[in-house]
């Protein structure tokens, strides 16, 4: 069955690192549905959401070949883990006089917010599963969305557990099952 | 004490235990050329850059250590990317150092730049681009840890002009590899023991043995392994040479031309113990219909080999000796006579078809010339091969007895592979007896590095298999393009004239009485003979499963009929 994944994955802050991240899944023919990345609480080290469609075995797999890049600390595949995903998108909206007070209202019931008002358009702010972005957008389209953006998505796991943390003190692993893989240089 | 760049790296890479590189000099690599004649390294100085990385490769199968190969930046890096493809795919530790314009002037399209770290970043297990001195050491000895440990690869380091001419100090136990932090690769127990009550359970057991075999010294192990329990062993191609070819379990190759037999029991076999090989395409043919009443069991280092091609029912993940090494004392010795028995009975129906048995017809077959050259030095070359027609045949005939005695292009297939191979093989294994075994189209890819063998004064024999075709693709087009023999036919030059040019000896070989006297004389001759044996044309290579097919759906050699016939010369 496919899914999309979502891959926690602590990489070395450096040059490149993202490139070959990127390759990986180009040339292995995965398909990234979405890619983030940014700092960490840990100098010289940079966190990456990757969300992917893949089926079990081939999650296993994409696990797999990104502990094979040298530059890879940590790999979590987090799908099944209690964690909190989130989106931040910017849209803008068509909105006129007439039209401000509606749009204004939707942004209120979605919890979004305006960050920016011109004569004929606002800039709202929303941050949310991709879903509730995915909602807003669908009752914004009736007045025009003139622009948009989105980060993509950004994960982490509930409670005080650090993936990056435990990832690397696994004493054994297994893959012809579901618990975790075991890695080589 | 401070150092130029330059320095650093010969230091390093002394330190590291290289005594050999293959490389050829440019504007980017100079400086690090004018610091090598400081230190103890023998250069090799070769043809062409594809041919550094080929001999770099040949040097680390012959002897388990990294080969290096150097290269200037532009060409000299790109000329590079075959070798280095190869090595990735047939996991070869081979290091490769290229110069790089300077740091200032990198992405700026100047003379000679390209980016040779974007380029290989999908055919190197790692590269680094390094433009300061300080970073040099630590990139070497990363480097050289990184090829040699997990699964091998290649590895290559760019360093711009600059970083080998500025100085700094070397601080050398600062560079020890940084640890990286993986989850530990550490079998589970139940694994273990799911794999010991399949093989305990299994009436039809198969060994799959490959380059992982080498690749982690566990040819012992692996021979203990299946005589405790009574296993016959299959080889890849480039497991051959793992499990000795004498041994009544050796039952010979699978695959896309392997023995019938092979892939018949392959089909009937209830359980597979792939030993370090990675189910590659050329070894299953049709996944749909592959071993389907086998369950499977695979012992392989790299996790992501793990369920790519075949779905297995146990994946042990670890260095195949260890694991052997455990599962060992805990096999239960077995008496699988009843099934050996059956697989012999299918060799009979191989024998007639073979090409030794058949009449003598006074042609020349290259099946003819591997067999007597197998027979005439007892087995105990270290054999290097091109890719096509003749691989397959050296595959079939020459019975390799030791691990590292073939060499070979796998994964990649790459033409031109053979001959700068088989210098790297022979200057790890000097005292080893060396024979290229290449075909006329292969050999020239890559025959300037003669010139090589010339000024480097080096005993090689070279079995050009010569019939005058591009072989393979033409055994292609007469099974599957109705004979349409497109760019297939080849006018060569005369090869012993070719090798007299270079001051080397050359010989031409057309009728099989005379292959076995030729045979000899190059061994007694001191010094590189090339021979032209010149063979059947239109032969092919049998059986044959065709590309996708089902692996019991071989395209066999009729039995009855005559010998294909000679055909005119093109």
């Amino acid at each position: 069955m496919i899914d999309t994944h979502t891959y926690v994955v602590y990489v070395e802050d450096r040059p490149g690192v993202l490139n070959r991240v990127a390759s990986l899944f180009r040339r292995r023919g995965f398909n990234i549905e979405s890619l983030t990345v940014g700092h960490t609480e840990r100098p010289g080290i940079s966190r990456m959401t990757i969300a992917v469609k893949a089926d079990r075995t081939d999650a296993q797999r994409i696990e797999a070949h990104l502990y094979k890049l040298v530059n890879v600390i940590s790999v979590e595949d987090i799908t099944t883990a209690p964690s909190v995903l989130r989106d931040l998108a910017m849209i803008k909206v068509a909105a006129t006089q007439e039209s401000r007070g509606e749009v204004m209202q939707l942004v209120e019931v979605f919890r979004a917010r305006v960050v920016d008002v011109a004569p004929d358009s606002l800039v709202i702010e929303i941050t949310g599963t991709e879903d509730k972005i995915d909602s807003l957008i669908e009752v914004l389209r009736p007045y025009g969305v003139i622009e948009m953006v989105r980060t993509g998505r950004v994960a982490i796991t509930r409670g005080t557990k650090n993936g990056a943390a435990t990832a690397g003190a696994r004493s054994s692993a297994r893959l012809s099952d579901d618990a975790g893989v075991s890695h080589s240089v | 004490m401070k150092l130029t760049g330059a320095q650093i790296l010969w230091e390093c890479l002394v330190r590291e235990g290289v005594s050999t590189v293959f490389g050829y000099p440019g504007g980017a690599i100079l400086p690090a050329y004018d610091a090598m004649l400081d230190y103890p390294i023998r250069h090799v100085l070769v043809r062409h850059e594809q041919g550094a990385t080929h001999m770099a490769d040949g040097y680390a199968r012959a002897s388990g250590k990294v080969g290096v190969a150097v290269a200037t930046s532009g060409p000299g890096a790109t000329n590079m990317v075959t070798g280095i493809a190869t090595a990735m795919m047939d996991s070869s530790p081979i290091v490769c150092i290229t110069g790089q314009v300077g740091s200032h002037l990198i992405g700026y399209d100047a003379f000679q730049e390209t980016d040779i770290t974007g380029v290989t970043l999908p055919i190197t297990k790692h590269n680094y681009l390094v433009t300061r001195p300080e970073d040099i050491a630590p990139a070497i000895r990363e480097a050289v840890y990184i090829a040699a440990h997990g699964r091998p690869g290649p590895v290559l380091i760019d360093i711009t002009k600059d970083a080998q001419q500025r100085s700094c100090e070397l601080d050398w136990d600062g560079a020890v590899p940084r640890p990286h932090k993986r989850p530990e690769r550490r079998p589970h127990p139940d694994d273990y023991a799911r794999a010991l009550a399949l093989i305990d359970q299994a009436k039809r057991p198969l060994i799959l043995g490959g380059h992982g075999i080498m690749l982690s010294g566990a040819m012992k192990v692996v021979r203990e392994f299946a005589e405790r329990a009574h296993i016959p062993v299959a080889m890849t191609l480039l497991g051959i040479g793992g499990f000795p070819a004498s041994h009544p379990l050796n039952l010979g190759m699978m695959g896309m031309h392997g023995e019938a037999w092979v892939n018949t029991a392959i089909q009937e076999a209830d359980l597979l113990l792939a030993f370090g090989m990675r189910f590659d395409d050329r070894v299953t043919g049709n996944l749909k219909t592959y071993a389907p009443n086998a369950k499977k069991v695979h012992i392989e280092i790299d996790p992501a080999e793990i369920n790519k091609n075949v779905r297995v029912d146990v994946a042990i993940v670890g260095d195949l000796r260890n694991v052997l090494e455990e599962l060992l004392p805990h096999v239960a010795e077995g008496d699988r006579s009843e099934w050996l028995d059956w697989i012999a009975s299918l060799k009979g129906d191989s024998a007639v078809r073979d090409i030794q048995n058949m009449p003598d017809s006074g042609h020349l077959y290259a099946a003819h010339v591997v067999h007597d050259l197998w027979h005439a030095t007892d087995g105990s070359a270290l054999v290097v091969t091109d890719v096509g027609q003749h691989q397959m045949w050296e595959a079939q005939y020459y019975k390799h007895e030791h691990p590292r005695s073939l060499i070979t292009s796998g994964g990649l297939g790459t033409m031109g592979f053979a001959l700068p191979a088989a210098i790297g093989a022979k200057i790890a294994r000097p005292d080893a007896e060396v024979w290229a075994v290449v075909g006329d189209g292969g050999f020239q890819m890559t025959m300037a590095e003669l010139g090589t063998i010339a000024q480097e004064r080096l005993d090689i024999n070279i079995a050009i298999i010569n019939n005058g075709y591009l072989g393979m693709v033409r055994q292609w087009q007469e099974f599957f393009y109705e004979r349409r023999y497109a760019a297939t036919p080849l006018l060569n030059p005369d090869f012993a004239k070719l090798a007299a040019a270079y001051g080397l000896t050359g010989a031409t070989v057309m009728k099989r009485p005379d292959v076995i006297p030729a045979v000899q004389a190059a061994r007694a001759h001191r010094g590189t003979v090339v021979i032209d044996f010149q063979v059947e044309q239109e032969d092919s290579v049998f059986p044959m499963v065709p590309a996708g097919a089902d692996l019991h759906a071989m395209i066999r050699r009729p039995s009855a009929s005559p010998i294909v016939e000679t055909s005119a010369d093109p």
